[in-house]
């Protein structure tokens, strides 16, 4: 069975994030990138599967601009056997992100998606769900756990599943398993080569960073509370 | 392998700035590769040496409850420069020094014994880790003047017997494997130097009380005593009155690695720094804001990126081969020089709180400080540039 893994290039999340001058958007010229965590855990379960015995291939995707081949290269160091890299410049929303994962499904057909639950920038937490509607497979999202009972290599499960965080540790890229991946193949391909019109149905308007945390305040009393939560926080 | 550290630990950690000075950008000293591999030790180290470094100063002694060497070793750490037919990597000295730079930065302690044990890594054993290696040339009377060492080596049927003391041994105290040097011939002088192999358990070895450092505490060090210890024939490095050969050309290998470890020192300093100069207001202000600070700071950057430069230049030439010995002391003369001075403003910018102990920048200066005199103290080093130029015409 052929497992595919969807991985994201994120902002590393030890970066201390910083909003644009103007607005539109997150800093991210000159800030570290990593692979996203989740995916490194959907990653690590799609390759205990193989060293298991329940899959024959580890297939990862990544789909962005060029800079996506460095994480796709660091899964490659993981331990998954190719890489698939879609260019695509712009911003990608999830439901593009679903449309082009169904399209390289047709074509790769894999027994198994697993991806992260979501991504550490826009914390959609969409993908997963809405690939499997495209495919109409039966998913599993925020798996914590994962089993596999009574499959062979050639019986196809052709489900998808979303990882949390607490499913596996991801292991470490090593120096050899570093260079071996220099040898393994990242194909690449359009969205036109996979007949997926890019469009964004969102448009960003204002990006700002939540306001400051203000100094909380000690009251005197419960009335105090109450008139406080009433008339300043109105919440009752 | 599996990392040790949860990553929900790591992510929703607040207020700990492990990563906030990342490394700096090097793009000309390495290739992709090279930066993924940097990155990936870089890793390994802030997650499974990192938090152990400052008991190690404490205690002078490695974590009982887990195996740094083995954990080591299970990243492939040991043996990178060590051939494949020893089971090594075979993949040079660059590799190397980057690996010795990020164990450094995570522990200074760590980085010299994994440097130390670097030597060593001929065998399976060693390169897993589950065995620590060990060099011993010095004497207590015989450091810089290593060559009038007194420890001789008598031959006798089969092999030969070692009588005598060595000190300064970095790994002393838990080596399986050892590599000394002792005189088969005292009237050849240098020309009878000859290098043995040593295993922990040969009758005749013993190692003596483990020294109390002002630094690289943890880094075991202790005198090594041969009471009529009998080594076999095979046991010899090289051959008889040729060790002096194995010596310095390991030496000028030895240094190089080593040099990377002041590096990783001089980036710790910066680690510390940088978020506290941010962080720590006064006169309505980040210190950073200031001028003097902002001198020290660059001041330190520079230091710590002109001995990189150097550094790893040099590792590049010796793995094309060109192994200058004047600049293998070169390297690891400025470099150490460089993180002393580096540590000490690094304890000037914190201020009082540099001076105390639960920051981490007293003992980085304690650290730093042995790599002036470790691997040829910098006089050493000096002469052997000096008398060096001299002598090309």
């Amino acid at each position: 069975m052929k497992i595919m893994v969807a991985i994201k290039r994120v902002v590393d999340y030890a970066v201390k994030i910083r909003v644009k001058p103007d607005k539109t958007g997150v800093e991210t010229t000159n800030v570290k990138m990593s692979m996203n965590p989740f995916c490194e855990i959907a990653l690590e379960e799609a390759l205990r599967m193989k060293e298991a015995g329940l899959a024959s291939e580890v297939v990862a995707v990544s789909m962005g601009p060029a800079k996506c081949v460095d994480t796709l290269r660091t899964g490659l160091a993981m331990g998954a056997d190719r890489g698939i890299h879609v260019d695509v410049p712009g911003e990608l929303q999830p439901l593009s992100v679903a449309k082009l994962l169904k399209a390289l499904i047709d074509s790769e057909k894999p027994g198994l998606l697993i991806l992260g639950k979501q991504a550490i920038d826009d914390d959609c937490n969409q993908t997963g769900q809405m690939v499997a509607g495209l495919l109409s497979w039966p998913q599993g999202t925020f798996a914590s756990k994962i089993s596999i009972r009574g499959l062979t290599l050639s019986a196809p499960l052709r489900s998808s599943r979303s990882t949390d965080l607490r499913l596996n540790q991801p292991r470490y890229a090593t120096l050899p398993n570093i260079l071996k991946a220099k040898s393994k193949v990242i194909k690449k391909c359009t969205p036109e080569e996979l007949n997926v019109p890019i469009k964004s149905d969102l448009e960003t308007v204002q990006v700002t960073e939540p306001p400051k945390r203000k100094a909380g305040v000690i009251l005197s009393s419960v009335d105090e509370l109450v008139d406080k939560l009433k008339n300043e926080a109105r919440v009752i | 392998m599996q990392r040790l550290r949860s990553l929900s630990a790591a992510l929703f950690r607040k207020g700990e700035n492990r990563r906030a000075a990342a490394s700096f950008s090097t793009s000309l000293l390495f290739d992709d590769t090279q930066i993924q591999f940097k990155e990936s030790v870089a890793q390994f180290a802030q997650e499974i040496i990192a938090p152990h470094a400052s008991s190690i100063d404490r205690t002078n002694y490695f974590p009982k409850e887990v195996n740094l060497w083995k954990l080591m070793g299970e990243f492939n750490l040991h043996g990178i420069a060590s051939p494949e037919e020893y089971g090594g990597l075979g993949l040079g000295y660059l590799y190397h020094c980057i690996a010795m730079e990020e164990i450094s930065r995570a522990s200074g302690s760590v980085g010299l014994s994994y440097g130390a044990h670097s030597n060593l890594c001929i065998n399976q054993l060693l390169i897993s880790g589950e065995h620590v290696g060990a060099l011993a040339m010095s004497e207590p009377n015989a450091g810089s003047d290593v060559i009038s060492m007194k420890c001789k080596a008598d031959r006798v049927d089969g092999g030969y017997t070692i009588n005598g003391n060595k000190m300064w041994c970095t790994n002393g105290p838990v080596a399986q494997t050892l590599v000394i040097y002792a005189k088969t011939d005292f009237a050849a002088r240098s020309k009878g130097i000859t290098a043995f192999i040593i295993e922990k358990e040969m009758p005749g070895f013993s190692t003596a009380q483990k020294l109390d450092k002002l630094g690289m505490r943890g880094s075991d060090t202790c005198e090594l005593v041969f009471e009529n210890c009998f080594v076999p024939e095979e046991n010899i490095l090289g051959q008889e009155g040729k060790g002096v050969y194995v010596m310095l050309s390991g030496l000028d290998l030895e240094r190089l690695v080593l040099a990377a470890g002041p590096l990783g020192l001089m980036q710790a300093c910066l680690d510390a720094v940088l978020p506290y100069i941010r962080q720590r207001e006064q006169f309505g202000s980040p210190i950073g804001n200031f001028q003097f600070i902002q001198g020290k700071i660059a001041d330190m950057y520079t230091a710590l990126q002109s001995s990189r430069s150097y550094v790893y230049s040099v590792a590049r030439d010796c793995d094309s081969g060109k192994i200058d010995p004047k600049d293998c002391a070169g390297v690891i003369l400025c470099a150490a020089e460089r993180a002393t001075q580096v540590a000490l403003q690094a304890i000037q910018c914190l201020g009082g709180n540099g001076y105390v102990n639960e920051y981490v920048t007293g003992r980085l200066l304690r650290d730093a400080k042995l790599y002036e005199i470790g691997a040829g103290t910098s006089e050493i080093r000096r002469m052997i540039i000096g008398r060096a130029l001299f002598k090309d015409e």
